[in-house]
């Protein structure tokens, strides 16, 4: 029986709260096998001579893998029972095998309904890598 | 001659992405399997995602889902059309990915995603996906090369019910001739930007050209000031003189500015907040000690170096070797 881990609750969470920066090896084996799980199979992911061939300097990681970092990131500090409306990244410089992944986040504001916005920017050896926003809608809390 | 055969490519890329726009919405794409634990394993593993209403059971039933649930960012990955996709279908997305092909747009990446999620998804789920082409932008110049950025937004179906939508975004383009990108490189050697030298300021430059560090004081209550302006802020004078610094100081701030570049600068490059011994501060590069070695209240010297038009003023440890 595993205990759940405790959520923040919306009256904890103060708008422009800065998340603790989180960072993520970027080797091939995290790029290849976040590509395979997201059943993203684009060559650039997984084939270095064909990445290459493109245009690129290494594998680099998919968007769908950005987008659940982005999540994981933003759950990881709110907790388990954070319910996520939404997420969505914009990608900059693109993230290569052998890079850094450096992870920070704001909460933006607070919508009425108690959704809070949360900034996430993720930053790599090349610079901005991602920018988005994780809508998350937290526990009102026990009173 | 070759422009115009350009504009024929681009007006006919236009056409075929207007053909597959006004087409619509595609027939819903189911997805290979229903939602299940298995594959959400493999994804919670790969991006290390520990919630445990993802994948314990226990815990996801003591939570407010009351039993396991999919990731929410895992929408796209239930439909994604896999290894060897079967593109019979209507799909738009893939309708203009083969018309950029043909026209020598061949390298993709994606560039924006925008998902919303109406609830979390439940093992057993078998959902599907629409797509409409929403726009075809270009030919755009960018980093990567010139390209096309094709817009879609898509809508997941669990029977009838809509669970999810995206607004997706790819960059298509063709990949510059030659070498590939190299982005260790280093950066092409730019000159670097100068300072602007006003009324207020030109008495500072032509010190630093005569090597000579000028702090500005008051004609009329002599207060030293720095940064220069025209007027005494103490008592109001507008006669400004000044005094030559012994060039002696220590570090009263600094900053180690790693990102983003800047023409003619080699990062990580440290700014410094100097106190000087007259008692003004100013700030200045420090050069001659490595980033993590820097400490408030480090004495430092002034030294100077000249950058096109203009000597300008750095810092480096004082005594330390010139």
């Amino acid at each position: 029986m595993t205990t759940l881990p405790r959520t923040r609750t919306a009256p904890e969470v103060r708008v422009g709260e800065s998340l603790p920066e989180v960072r993520i090896e970027m080797t091939p084996t995290f790029i290849v096998s976040s590509a395979l799980a997201t059943r993203d199979f684009q060559d650039v992911h997984h084939d270095r001579d064909r990445a290459q061939a493109g245009g690129s300097a290494d594998i680099f990681v998919n968007i769908l893998t950005s987008t659940g970092l982005a999540q994981r990131y933003v759950t990881d500090w709110a907790g388990p029972e954070a319910l996520v409306r939404g997420v969505s990244v914009r990608l900059g410089a693109p993230c290569y095998a052998h890079d850094t992944l450096a992870l920070f986040g704001q909460v933006l504001s607070r919508a009425d309904d108690g959704e809070f916005e949360v900034e996430v920017l993720g930053r790599n050896g090349l610079g901005e890598h991602l920018r988005g926003t994780v809508r998350v809608a937290l526990p009102e809390g026990a009173s | 001659m070759g422009v115009q055969v350009e504009r024929d490519a681009d007006a006919e890329i236009r056409a075929v992405a207007e053909r597959i726009r006004a087409a619509g919405e595609s027939g819903p794409r189911l997805a290979r399997d229903p939602v299940n634990q298995p594959m959400i394993n493999n994804w919670v593993e790969a991006l290390g995602d520990e919630n445990p209403v993802y994948a314990d059971e226990s815990a996801a039933t003591a939570s407010v889902h009351g039993g396991l649930v999919a990731p929410p960012a895992m929408a796209q990955v239930w439909t994604m059309p896999g290894l060897r996709p079967d593109f019979d279908t209507d799909d738009p997305l893939h309708a203009m990915m083969t018309a950029l092909d043909e026209r020598g747009f061949t390298s993709v990446v994606a560039t924006n995603s925008e998902q919303t999620y109406h609830r979390y998804l439940r093992h057993g789920e078998r959902i599907g996906v629409t797509t409409r082409l929403e726009s075809v932008v270009g030919p755009k110049r960018t980093g990567l090369g010139d390209g096309w950025f094709v817009t879609t937004r898509s809508t997941w179906y669990s029977g009838a019910e809509p669970v999810a939508e995206m607004m997706f975004r790819v960059l298509k383009f063709r990949p510059p001739q030659g070498e590939p990108a190299a982005p260790a490189a280093e950066p092409e050697p730019a000159p670097a930007i100068l300072p602007a030298i006003s009324r207020d300021t030109a008495y500072f430059w032509a010190g630093t050209a005569e090597r000579e560090l000028r702090i500005q004081r008051c004609g009329g209550c002599g207060l030293l000031r720095h940064p220069p302006g025209p007027m005494c802020p103490e008592c109001g004078a507008t006669s400004p003189t000044h005094l030559v610094a012994a060039g002696l100081g220590e570090v009263y701030s600094y900053v180690v500015h790693h990102h983003p570049p800047l023409p003619g600068k080699t990062l990580p490059l440290v700014i410094a907040l100097v106190e000087l011994d007259e008692g003004v501060r100013m700030l200045g590069e420090l050069h001659g000690v490595e980033p993590d070695r820097v400490e408030i209240g480090l004495r430092v010297q002034v030294d100077y170096r000249a950058e096109g038009e203009i000597t300008t003023p750095f810092w480096r440890p004082a005594g330390g070797a010139a």
